[in-house]
């Protein structure tokens, strides 16, 4: 909504103050006003002039010569391009020595070898925008639509002097879509009374009801409809103050009755429409139910197909306009209308709003009707349209409006209580501050003993229970009156949950190991997905997707996060380490019906190095066996105690003989391993390792509690042996058979070394592992250690085939 | 013999003095402290002396035994000095040489901001509660006081899945889901992070998946001024002690009354600058008391309780915090971007 202040003035006494003080205590006390502009936009020096004569330039076909009077001595010369000037116009010149939006300096000149002193204006060049130009002078020069004195000061005759405050309404001010309504708040707001329009209109001796019927068979939608009709108007411009004031509001002006329906529009917040009653074809008003199929072109020459859902005007057989949202073509008011009909109507606010939805229409009678008109104001406007109309347009109204009437005016009653308010605010106002706040709201109030009976006034619909009178009067006290306290509830623990926690643990753990975090999108392509996924996966999708990229929810972290590491590389970062933590979305349905399963996954990819130091001379590239670690760490991070197993496999999109699974207690928990190459060839990867692990399983599994163990008091033993074995023997499988003979003895073993190569016979390999045993209760002896060692050596031999290597 | 004693004794402690290496010392030592040298001679001719005589020649011979040791052993340690040092000197380095670093990688800033938020709000007795992102139309919307058709609902233009599910708008269905788990019995008092998604194309400004935080307290007696007090102390410690704050009326369907929180402009401390729109305050979040459909329908009585909540935006707190100006960089994941962050 854009609210001239110049306009404002006419409701309201503003006189001292400035637009800006307008607008900053509009804002502090809820309708925020987002910007307050000056409709000068840097016009200097602009007077009136009177083209005194006009002819073509002798050198250039699309140039006049024009004699212009400006109030001066003599007329000046000044050559113009427009197609449409001509001798006799008023017209606005921008001086020698002028200045026009953008710091355009208007100078003497000379074009084509005639002098031009000065320049006559279009409105786009004083800084109007084009939209809301009239069509009339919109591709030429502007000329006042009646006389004006030459000379006078032009910006001033325009409307340049005036400030317009640009209001951010939120959904519940419907009642700020008007002068009146914002009149209202300012005069809340200030303490000081509206001052509403004229709508005393004179009438004919001859009746309405001669010329038209109103009938309503959607009751329910349409509780009422008034049609005034006005006889033998002349259709012409507006005069100037009305183009003037319509500008400022950003609507263009058309002609004289059109102009005037926009006026009271903006005014009273009514949606108006002037129908030319000539080419109405009937003269009865019929509003009805479209019928399915049904078909209307509208004023802005659509046509649109109708359905049982929108409610129409109709002569009796033919739609003329589409309730509430936009007049049919047909009826429209045209140059040579000389007889109106004037609907003033309540359309209810789901019909409106379906019908601009369905048909993508938003207008500003459709905005107004969607949240709720006054229904005080509705005959009103139309009264005051009409009178505006005689009065403007030279006709004269017929006495009597046509109308249905089935509209419930009564105001909403709220009763609320002083204690209420101040329980609510943590404020301690009184009664009469309270009687003085509904008084400045206009809200009419009755009290007894601290409980007040509000009636609310139709214009604010939005007044409707306790709480919303509550935040009236916290407005109107001030928010910033307000005091600050803190809640007296008993005190909470609060904090995170374990899991909460693990999260945490599992980030920091991230983080310190030098992986950066990403987030991605949830929003992705299954194609992109079916490089990892099985083909029938089942999908959670958009209904209607704004695009392909964004059609599907995700049921991995890889593909996006494949995408980051994509991106890098192609911005020259070669050494990429990425994890994310989120959501993935799996459901079980064909077409889903109840919300799908959303699981925390973990995801992490590796690209380049994974440790460099140049001047050292070190660089270790990623490799399985990073993120392995990686992965075996979130385990400890998370106290993870079950068995925990890493089996080989094979899974779309990663390298078969360099993946596996994680498996803890025997169920699948994670994946890692190489990004096949065929597939990172669809990124344009080079070697890349991935990691998705089902975190929400991982944080799930149960822990033990951290207990300490003694430190042994006893001295330990350490063997170290090297075993030959068939290369596909699995280290995995050699170490855990040296724990399962070494039993409780063995207190450690891990593998320090791996060979294979000349000095062994082909197909074998050879796994060195150290090993330490231990007894907490004593020192153990020679033969102890040699028993349950040679134990360990010919368990192997006999399990798995080893021989020491000598 | 004394003479012969004095004599050896100042010999041996010149030559001990002239040493230059270890070595020298250790001959030294041989030749005059051993079995064979000159003082053990000496004391082997002893027999032939006068009974008086014996005792002082003993004597004077462990004197010259003990001087010359003791010379030996301090030219010994000075001579091993001397040596260490040498060899230190050798083994300097360059020490402007690059530190081997550790590599350390980055929160994300949204998470960053979301976990400190959440410790600030911790630390006043709030819980983190979570809620899927694929909700309900009932519980993205309707119990939140927006029924269908309301003209509030054109403020989320909303990704749906089906008629009935949709991806949520924002993180207050968390709040009617708290609240039914508690049964119409108070406190609440949660916080809320999570991912959100509007159908809005993706630019400067905006971005179809973003985050928010939502944060609820419920229980008998919590008044607006208790709203403001819980500000004021989360603005002081999350943007800095010196930040006042304002709240301004606004709307929001589940609250009633509604208000904005602005705080002071850090950059020009309220005088008024580009970051602020000349105005010396910055919107940061949205905010209100409870309505009272919205407590009913999660299952407390309005007459019994009241309660506050707010909504924030993660990413409009990152870009406050770190000064970035444009939201696409938090989804686009380039190292660049993400490993400045750090040391957060």
């Amino acid at each position: 909504m854009l609210v001239s202040y110049q306009w404002l003035k006419q409701y309201i006494d503003i006189d001292d103050l400035t637009p800006q003080e307008i607008a900053e205590k509009l804002t502090r006390s809820g309708v925020e006003v987002d910007i307050v502009h000056s409709m000068n936009k840097g016009v200097k020096n602009l007077v009136t002039g009177k083209v005194l004569a006009c002819e073509k330039h002798p050198e250039a076909d699309k140039l006049n010569l024009c004699q212009v009077d400006i109030g001066e001595e003599e007329p000046v010369q000044i050559v113009c391009g427009a197609a449409n000037v001509g001798k006799g116009q008023y017209v606005a010149v921008a001086k020698v020595g002028a200045r026009l939006p953008g710091g355009m300096k208007i100078k003497r000149a000379k074009l084509r070898g005639q002098v031009s002193e000065g320049m006559i204006c279009s409105l786009q060049e004083l800084g109007f925008e084009g939209k809301i130009v009239s069509k009339e002078y919109a591709e030429g020069i502007y000329n006042f639509p009646v006389e004006v004195p030459p000379g006078n000061d032009a910006a001033e005759q325009l409307g340049l002097n005036d400030e317009v405050l640009e209001l951010d309404l939120t959904p519940n001010r419907a009642d700020c879509l008007s002068m009146l309504g914002v009149a209202y708040e300012v005069g809340a707001i200030l303490g000081r009374d509206v001052k509403l329009p004229d709508t005393e209109m004179e009438t004919d001796a001859e009746n309405a009801s001669d010329y038209i019927t109103v009938n309503v068979d959607a009751k329910e939608d349409n509780p009422y409809y008034g049609a005034f009709i006005i006889k033998d108007v002349k259709i012409g411009p507006s005069p100037l103050w009305l183009q003037n004031t319509l500008m400022a509001s950003g609507i263009r002006p058309v002609n004289n009755v059109v102009d005037v329906t926009n006026y009271v529009l903006l005014e009273y917040g009514q949606p108006l429409h002037a129908f030319d009653y000539d080419r109405f074809g009937s003269k009865e008003v019929l509003v009805r139910k479209a019928q399915e199929g049904e078909k209307i072109v509208t004023l802005d020459n659509t046509e649109r197909t109708l359905t049982a859902d929108h409610l129409v005007i109709t002569n009796g057989s033919e739609p003329v306009a589409l309730a509430g949202v936009m007049g049919g073509a047909t009826s429209e008011v045209e140059n040579d209308t000389t007889n109106i009909l004037l609907e003033a109507a309540y359309f209810t606010p789901g019909t409106v709003r379906k019908a601009s939805r369905d048909h993508g229409l938003r207008s500003d009678a459709s905005t107004r009707y969607e949240k709720g008109v006054d229904p005080n104001r509705v005959r009103e406007a139309g009264e005051r349209a009409a009178k505006l109309i005689a009065e403007l347009a030279g006709g004269t109204i017929l006495s009597g409006v046509q109308e249905f009437d089935q509209l419930d005016r009564e105001p909403k009653k709220v009763t609320i209580t002083l204690e209420k308010i101040n329980n609510v605010l943590g404020t301690s106002i009184d009664t009469e501050e309270v009687n003085g706040i509904f008084d400045r709201l206009k809200f009419p109030s009755e009290e007894d003993s601290g409980t007040f009976i509000i009636s609310a006034p139709t214009r604010r619909q939005d007044i409707q229970i306790e709480a919303d009178i509550v935040e009236e009067v916290a407005r109107m006290y001030g928010y910033d009156n307000i005091p600050v306290t803190l809640p007296s509830t008993p005190a909470t623990p609060g904090g995170l949950t374990a899991i909460q926690k693990k999260k945490r643990k599992v980030r920091r753990f991230l983080e310190n190991a030098g992986i950066n975090e990403a987030i991605s999108y949830s929003l992705t392509t299954a194609q992109k997905e079916s490089h990892f996924t099985e083909e029938d996966r089942l999908r959670v999708n958009v209904a209607l997707p704004m695009s392909e990229e964004r059609s599907t929810l995700r049921t991995t972290l890889l593909p996006h996060l494949l995408d980051a590491v994509s991106h890098n590389k192609n911005r020259s970062s070669l050494n990429v380490q990425l994890y994310e933590i989120g959501s993935v979305f799996r459901t079980e349905e064909e077409n889903v019906t109840k919300q799908p399963e959303e699981t925390t996954f973990l995801a992490a990819a590796f690209m380049g190095l994974w440790h460099e130091h140049l001047w050292q001379g070190e660089k270790k590239p990623v490799d399985f066996f990073v993120v392995k670690g990686v992965l075996e760490g979130i385990l400890e991070e998370l106290n993870v105690t079950g068995e925990i197993e890493f089996v080989q496999t094979e899974k779309p999109g990663f390298h078969p003989g360099r993946t596996a699974i994680l498996k803890v207690n025997g169920e699948e928990a994670a994946v890692l391993g190489q990004l096949h190459p065929a597939t990172a060839k669809e990124w344009s990867l080079p070697e890349t390792y991935l990691l998705e692990a089902d975190l929400q399983k991982l944080m799930e599994l149960e822990t033990e509690e951290l207990r300490y163990t003694p430190i042994p008091r006893y001295p330990a033993v350490d063997r170290d042996i090297a075993l030959v074995v068939d290369e596909s023997v699995q280290a995995g499988e050699v170490e855990k058979a040296i724990r399962e003979l070494g039993g409780e003895l063995l207190k450690h073993t891990g593998l320090f070394d791996v060979y294979q190569g000349e000095h062994l016979e082909a197909g074998k390999k050879s796994l060195a592992f150290s090993i330490r045993y231990q007894d907490p209760e004593k020192t153990l002896t020679d033969e102890e250690v040699a028993k349950v060692h040679d134990k360990v050596v010919s368990g192997l031999e006999e399990k798995l085939g080893a021989y020491l290597r000598v | 013999m004394l003479d012969r004693l004095q004599e050896l004794k100042e010999e041996a402690l010149k030559k001990a003095e002239e040493a230059s290496s270890l070595k020298e010392l250790r001959e030294l030592k041989v030749a005059y402290l051993g079995k064979k040298g000159p003082i053990t001679e000496v004391l082997k001719g002893m027999g032939k002396l006068s009974k008086e005589e014996r005792p002082k020649v003993g004597q004077m011979a462990n004197e010259v035994r003990e001087a010359v040791s003791t010379r030996i052993e301090e030219k010994e340690g000075r001579l091993e000095a001397e040596a260490m040092e040498a060899k230190l000197k050798e083994e300097s380095i360059d020490v402007t040489l690059p530190g081997r670093g550790i590599n350390k990688g980055s929160r994300h800033p949204l998470t960053s901001v979301i976990e400190t938020i959440e410790d600030v709000f911790i630390g006043m007795g709030f819980s983190v509660a979570e809620g899927p992102e694929v909700e309900t139309d009932y519980y993205n919307f309707e119990s939140l006081n927006l029924p269908k058709h309301h003209p509030a609902r054109d403020m989320q233009d909303t990704f749906f899945v089906t008629q009935d599910l949709l991806l949520r708008t924002q993180t207050s269905p968390v709040q009617t889901r708290t609240m039914e788990k508690h049964k119409g019995k108070g406190p609440v008092k949660i916080i809320v992070p999570g991912k959100v998604y509007r159908r809005d194309e993706d630019d400067a400004t905006h971005s179809h998946q973003f985050m928010q935080i939502e944060g609820l307290m419920v229980d008998e007696g919590i008044r607006m001024s208790d709203l403001k007090g819980i500000f004021e102390v989360f603005v002081k410690q999350y943007f800095g002690e010196d930040r006042e704050i304002r709240l301004r009326p606004s709307f929001f369907p589940f609250t009633e009354p509604s208000a904005e929180l602005d705080i002071s402009c850090a950059l020009c401390e309220g005088k008024g600058c580009r970051t602020c729109k000349h105005t010396g305050w910055i919107e940061v979040l949205g905010s209100g008391m409870v309505h009272p459909n919205v407590l009913r329908m999660g299952g407390f009585d309005p007459e019994k309780y009241s309660g506050f909540a707010f909504g924030m935006g993660v990413e409009r707190f990152a870009m406050l915090k770190y000064g970035v100006d444009d939201i696409r960089h938090f989804y686009a994941n380039d190292v660049r971007f993400l490993s400045q962050f750090n040391r957060v």
